[in-house]
């Protein structure tokens, strides 16, 4: 546990997190919510939960990105926003 | 994006080395990090990968709907079977060491463990694979 390296990944996940739900654009927002997963996927490693670390690897970073960007390529771009 | 060779040819060499690494994920999670779900999931990371470069009906053409669907009852029905036979051998759900004492095999547990993680690793590619194809197709073969 280095608390500098904690306190780096920390900020930069909420900065993620808070990004993820304020830019405008539906991609945008998933490949920062895919940058936030992979940040939590080394906070989980670096507090030895090496499961939840594989799990959030494999379904935050890995599946939901690629179903978010499938449901958005369904969608239709609306002109007001 | 069929005509991208580049993409193709590397998938092609990645497909498998991922499919071996889901089988290792599942074999090993007894013992370290991983296990069914989680080697269910890079599973279906290979098809959405194979998906991507190869496009959706060659996808389905190798695995449809229907074999979806049978992946994911037998899958379903290993880690239920398994379970239920130790409810018949005098034990809890899934206690393994029922079936151990029973049947009288010294070590059982280990291959019974291993083999509930195949049922659940199959069933969970199964539903993965089969979320892909109804969010990612463009609803050809809706059944």
């Amino acid at each position: 546990m280095i608390w500098e390296l904690d306190f780096a990944l920390l900020v930069f996940m909420i900065i993620c997190a808070v990004a993820a739900i304020t830019v405008k654009d539906l991609l945008h927002a998933t490949i920062v919510l895919a940058a936030y997963s992979l940040i939590m996927t080394v906070l989980w490693a670096e507090m030895n939960a090496v499961d939840v670390a594989f799990t959030e690897a494999t379904v935050g970073a890995g599946i939901t990105t690629v179903l978010f960007i499938a449901a958005i390529a369904r969608t239709r771009r609306s002109s007001s926003d | 994006m069929m005509e991208n060779v580049v993409i193709r040819t590397v998938s092609r060499l990645a497909v498998p080395f991922i499919q071996i690494f889901a089988l290792y994920v599942i074999v090993h999670g007894a013992s370290g990090a991983g296990g069914g779900f989680q080697g269910g999931v890079v599973f279906a990371a290979s098809f959405i990968l194979m998906i991507i470069a190869f496009g959706m009906a060659n996808v389905r053409r190798r695995i449809d709907n229907r074999g979806i669907m049978w992946l994911s009852v037998i899958g379903i029905s290993i880690y239920a079977g398994i379970g239920f036979l130790a409810l018949l051998m005098a034990g809890n759900f899934l206690e393994y060491a029922a079936i151990e004492a029973a049947l009288g095999i010294p070590h059982l547990h280990g291959i019974l463990i291993d083999l509930v993680e195949a049922g659940i690793g199959i069933a969970v590619m199964a539903a993965m694979v089969s979320i892909i194809y109804d969010i990612a197709g463009n609803g050809e073969e809706s059944s």
